[in-house]
């Protein structure tokens, strides 16, 4: 691999939780961002001349850190306040503990329900997977100007009114988990509502709302409805080549050409369905997972346990029971 | 970090028997609670503005909504979560609303 890429690689891979961890660390999240583009942008600079780092993880981060903490001791914060911030990155070992405590920190303060729900998720798209102000505008139809002004108001309120840097404790995390997939769950929609290639940003969103949550199911093995989400999500998308035909205009469900479909997803999304079933905590979105999994795994439109998505349909309360997408 | 916490009711809806009372919370946000009063009803207030060199006087609030402030408390809390937790127990937070607002310094 170049080196080209493999920065490219550890920036979709890794960036999310070095920023996590800069946030942890300075409390600041503009100063987080800037300092782990820094620490990308020294890789690409140094590494082709010296050599990948062999963790090149903890060699990102230390990077960004040292850049903070350059940044820090020449603004003007005032003394007492840099002391401190200092003190805690200057005592912060390379390779910090917990390192997907700091993610999953990220994205449940991104998702906090004191944000609008259109902040939470910009933020999220921002500030976990990386996508620029731009990109996101893009994806959500909106000028740059507006979705810029979104996230700097967010990230306001987080500092402002205090919204806490943490994973919620257990009285709140139910409660708390279901907001975060619900983000992912719009974002996925929002991707998979748009048509044809015209529209490659948006469908890029399916993308990041699978990669996320792949991230939360790796950082919350235990909780069936995350896992359930990342089915449906699979599911869903196993059908995204045989969706649209050439004029660019949706297929329905029991026209399209069912070998284009995604097997080896369709086969992905109903193991993690049948695991997180297996814990024998349903929700409403392991009931829609199940619903598309009958679909998927249908090799005929006419082969498919109508019987059993009726009794699906009747499964979850109504008050959550999200809307369905074709 | 203090938060002012506004109490706002529409005095039209009578609180449910049976709910917690004001004494209840106010013994359970003991050592949070810093300051708060109820506010004499809307009917009593003046609303004042200054334009150019002229003091405008309205009899009543500056907004006319249903739902009205009818008292304050301000509080001292770790984070907007715990502001929120003491908010919603709040006996008002069952018919009206809080809202909660951050002071601009710690």
């Amino acid at each position: 691999m170049t080196v080209d890429a493999e920065v490219s690689e550890l920036f979709r891979a890794e960036r999310g939780r070095i920023v996590a961890t800069l946030i942890r660390l300075t409390g600041d999240w503009d100063l987080a961002e800037e300092c782990v583009q820094d620490a990308f942008a020294r890789a690409l600079e140094c590494w082709p001349r010296e050599g990948v780092p062999r963790r090149p993880g903890a060699w990102l981060t230390t990077t960004a850190r040292n850049r903070a903490l350059d940044r820090l001791r020449r603004s003007s914060v005032e003394a007492a306040k840099l002391r401190e911030v200092v003190a805690v990155l200057d005592e912060s070992p390379d390779e910090a503990d917990g390192i997907g405590d700091d993610l999953l920190r990220l994205i449940f303060t991104c998702c906090h329900p004191a944000l609008v729900l259109e902040a939470r998720v910009a933020l999220t798209l921002r500030t976990v997977t990386g996508l620029t102000t731009a990109e996101i505008a893009r994806a959500f139809l909106v000028p740059e100007a507006t979705m810029a002004k979104r996230l700097v108001r967010a990230r306001q309120k987080i500092r402002n009114a205090r919204i806490p840097y943490r994973v919620p404790p257990a009285h709140l995390l139910p409660e708390r988990t279901g907001g975060v997939l619900a983000v992912l769950y719009l974002l996925f929609n929002e991707g998979y509502a748009a048509s044809g290639g015209a529209e490659l940003v948006r469908r890029n969103l399916c993308v990041e709302a699978i990669r996320l949550a792949r991230t939360l199911v790796a950082l919350m093995p235990d909780e069936p409805e995350a896992v359930g989400l990342l089915a449906l999500t699979l599911l869903q998308d196993s059908r995204r080549d045989a969706r649209f035909d050439d004029a660019g205009d949706l297929v329905p469900l029991d026209e399209q050409d069912r070998s284009r479909w995604d097997g080896g997803q369709v086969e992905e999304g109903v193991a993690l369905l049948d695991s997180a079933l297996r814990r024998g905590r349903p929700g409403p979105y392991q009931v829609q997972a199940a619903i598309a999994a009958c679909h998927a795994t249908a090799e005929r439109a006419e082969d498919t346990d109508w019987p059993q998505i009726a009794l699906l349909y009747g499964e979850p309360p109504s008050s959550s029971r999200p809307r369905s997408s074709g | 970090m203090k938060y002012m916490l506004l109490i706002c009711v529409d005095d039209t809806i009578e609180p449910t028997a049976g709910d917690p009372t004001i004494e209840q919370w106010l013994a359970e946000v003991e050592g949070r609670r810093l300051d708060g009063s109820q506010l004499r009803s809307v009917q009593d207030a003046t609303t004042v503005r200054t334009r150019g060199d002229e003091v405008l006087l309205t009899d009543g609030p500056f907004a006319e909504t249903k739902e009205q402030i009818v008292g304050y408390d301000v509080v001292d809390c770790a984070d907007l979560d715990e502001a929120i937790r003491i908010a919603s127990r709040h006996p008002c937070a069952r018919y009206g609303s809080v809202e909660v607002r951050p002071f601009y310094t710690g």
